[in-house]
């Protein structure tokens, strides 16, 4: 789960991160009273939405007075925001974060997630602070520091020295670089987060550390421990069908082609949408209904699919285990006659009690195609799909 | 032969009396497994499918001599039941439980890469030596006994290529899930390993999927130890950076983990590999000629 810059900020204060003094503001006359309070000689308006590169693409300004924050705020938010990140079609702003301007004399590189081949939290520190770090590690990956974190101990002090010494820190600033980075570590263990990222980290011109920008991501899989940070979703800055999905359990992500797929198994589900692919046309989604599905499960996946303007054919593929396919084709069944689907379904199913289940779509009356395998489904569905696009 | 379990594998179920627990239990038993017993807290002393129940692990594998077991428990105290088998010295750990917090599983590893214990999953379907032994929850009637290892991180894509074998009349010496979170126990590289010193192994199938570097890392050793004839397929060639698959692992993260990097290195080591998982089977078929 994604959060906010102001949100990730909060939290890494609380921990002893530095960062900077601000508010968030949800209007113009709120961003006023936030840069009133703030007595800044430079006030920052910075757009806030999931995604990064806001700067690029017009969403943080300098300002000098109230009046000028205000003004800039009526101006960004509202705004579609496009970002390299946010892809073509750009975010809607709808909050701001109204901050304090620094002096800043150098700007880093921090971050912590957990690296999967050695099994461990590293921090990744770099010098090239306000560059994406993956750009960094193509281009310069030396520049790039790593350092392991033993999961049982957690950061050390002269880890932290290490890495504020190897960002060519010196005196005063490396004795406020080592509590910044403990602290660091200790809100990313805290949280289960899986990213927490400072670019950049800035020295200003008084020698102090402080988090100038601030991203956290935290595990799914922790979120049932945190529910203050559950909280903190927004969903306007998830795709609706993905949230209307989330509701009942479904693994759905949506994609931007014209051929949807009902698939049990997230291995299955991913080869599903490369075999459409192969096949010639574009899937419309990924989504994994699980090795339980439920008949209601199976209807509201269907209508979640169908509500993609975009999808012109369905392709159900199934390889039933513990799911048998009777229990299934009855979903499917219910589910297509409750929503009148009137696009093609192409319906591939695989193991337990499949000739049961083929027949019960045979003798629904509704317009199934009954696929032999998935490269013939695959085919099938490309084709009434309308081939290629 | 096979590898890791087969039909003298004694299994302990822990999350016995749950309601996965009794019927996965069932379903084992009926595939012909040697399930000794299980273990619920606090149920200890009681019978379940006329098996005994314990209070711990450590006592279920002194009371047994169990030398496996299944955990079928709910992701927060996943952790703990793994570390209490592991505490117990049991030889195979099978985690099937989907949804564990990553940072849970940080030290776990940490614990178990120090035991004696070799931790299977987690979220996983389990590992299956047809005919002899079924530790998880795929459905057994697919499997054929043979000499065709296979190892995967999907559940249900092992079962497509697994059924096409099958259908084509090749059987399999152990079929192993390896699981789809980022932090699992036995790697690609550990069961191909084993696969490879496995003298009844004569083909190996490496299912793979975007994230991370597993496959990467399990094809240098292929290219350089390797005689078998390998098979290979990655799933998530469409799959959009960024974004989680379904399975907690299965991320492109940086420009890392991409389907294409994995062709480009499974294909360096000579593995047989497959743009679509329907060609497994044939492809292992024409391998093995």
């Amino acid at each position: 789960m994604k959060i906010h810059e102001y949100q990730a900020k909060a939290i890494l204060a609380r921990y002893g991160v530095a960062t900077p003094r601000g508010e968030v503001a949800f209007t113009k006359e709120e961003a006023r009273e936030a840069a009133q309070r703030l007595k800044s000689h430079v006030v920052v308006v910075k757009a806030q939405i999931h995604a990064g590169g806001r700067g690029k693409g017009g969403g943080v300004k300098l300002t000098r007075s109230a009046d000028e924050a205000a003004e800039t705020a009526s101006h960004i938010l509202g705004m579609t925001l496009v970002t390299p990140q946010t892809g073509p079609q750009g975010r809607i702003v709808r909050r701001l974060l109204i901050e304090e301007g620094l002096d800043i004399k150098r700007e880093l590189y921090l971050g912590l997630l957990i690296d999967r081949e050695t099994e461990r939290p590293v921090f990744m520190a770099s010098s090239a602070g306000g560059m994406e770090i993956e750009q960094v590690a193509k281009e310069n990956p030396g520049a790039i520091l790593r350092e392991p974190i033993h999961p049982a101990v957690g950061l050390q002090a002269y880890q932290a020295r290490k890495i504020a010494f190897g960002l060519g820190l010196t005196g005063e600033q490396v004795t406020a670089a080592v509590p910044f980075l403990l602290a660091l570590y200790r809100a990313f263990i805290d949280t289960d987060a899986s990213l927490v990222e400072i670019n950049p980290c800035v020295v200003t011109g008084d020698g102090k550390i402080v988090a100038l920008d601030a991203k956290m991501t935290f595990d799914d899989n922790g979120l049932f421990r945190h529910k203050e940070l559950r909280e903190l979703r927004d969903l306007d800055e998830e795709d609706p069908l993905e949230v209307e999905a989330s509701k009942y359990g479904l693994n759905y992500i949506k994609l931007d082609g014209t051929v949807a797929c009902m698939v049990n198994g997230a291995g299955l589900a991913m080869a599903t949408m490369d075999i459409i692919k192969y096949a010639g046309g574009s899937p419309a989604n990924f989504l994994d209904v699980g090795g339980g599905a439920s008949a209601d499960q199976v209807k509201n996946a269907f209508r979640i699919l169908l509500s993609d303007p975009e999808v012109r054919a369905v392709f159900i593929n199934i390889f039933g285990g513990i799911l048998r396919c009777d229990v299934l084709a009855t979903g499917v069944v219910a589910a297509a006659k409750y929503l009148q689907v009137k696009i093609p379904i192409v319906v591939r199913m695989e193991g337990t009690n499949v000739e049961r289940g083929q027949q019960i779509l045979r003798e629904s009356g509704l317009n199934f195609t009954i696929a032999e395998g998935m490269k013939d489904g695959a085919q099938k569905v490309v084709a009434l799909a309308g081939g290629a696009r | 032969m096979s590898i890791l379990v087969n039909e003298k594998t004694r299994l302990l179920v822990q999350g016995f009396t749950g309601r996965e627990g009794t019927f996965h239990s069932q379903q084992m038993i009926e595939y012909g497994t040697n399930v000794v017993g299980g273990v619920t807290p606090g149920k200890g002393g009681t019978k379940h499918l006329e098996r005994p129940v314990f209070n711990t692990v450590a006592e279920g594998v002194k009371a047994t001599g169990a030398d496996a077991t299944v955990i079928l428990v709910p992701p927060a105290y996943s952790a703990d039941a793994i570390l209490e088998a592991a505490d117990a010295k049991v030889a195979l750990v099978v985690c099937i439980t989907e949804g564990i917090p990553t940072l849970d599983m940080v030290r776990v590893s940490n614990v178990v890469d120090k035991s004696k214990t070799r931790l299977i999953g987690p979220n996983c379907p389990g590992i299956i030596s047809p005919g002899k032994c079924k530790i998880g929850i795929m459905p057994g009637r697919i499997h054929k006994q043979g000499n065709v290892g296979v190892v995967s991180r999907s559940g249900t894509l092992t079962y497509e290529a697994v059924y096409q074998l099958t259908q084509l009349g090749i059987g399999q010496s152990t079929c192993i899930g390896i699981g789809g979170d980022p932090i699992i126990g036995t790697t690609f590289l550990d069961a191909i390993k084993m696969f490879n010193a496995d003298p009844d192994t004569h083909a190996i199938v490496l299912i793979g999927e975007i994230g991370g570097n597993a496959e990467e890392r399990a094809s240098e050793w292929i290219k350089a130890n390797v005689k078998k004839p390998v098979v290979g397929f990655i799933a998530g060639q469409t799959a959009p950076p960024g974004r989680r698959m379904g399975h907690a692992g299965a991320i492109i993260s940086g420009g890392q983990g991409t389907a294409k990097d994995k062709y480009a290195a499974m294909n360096a080591a000579g593995i047989h590999t497959v743009e679509t998982p329907a060609d497994l089977g044939s492809k292992v078929a024409a391998a093995l000629k």
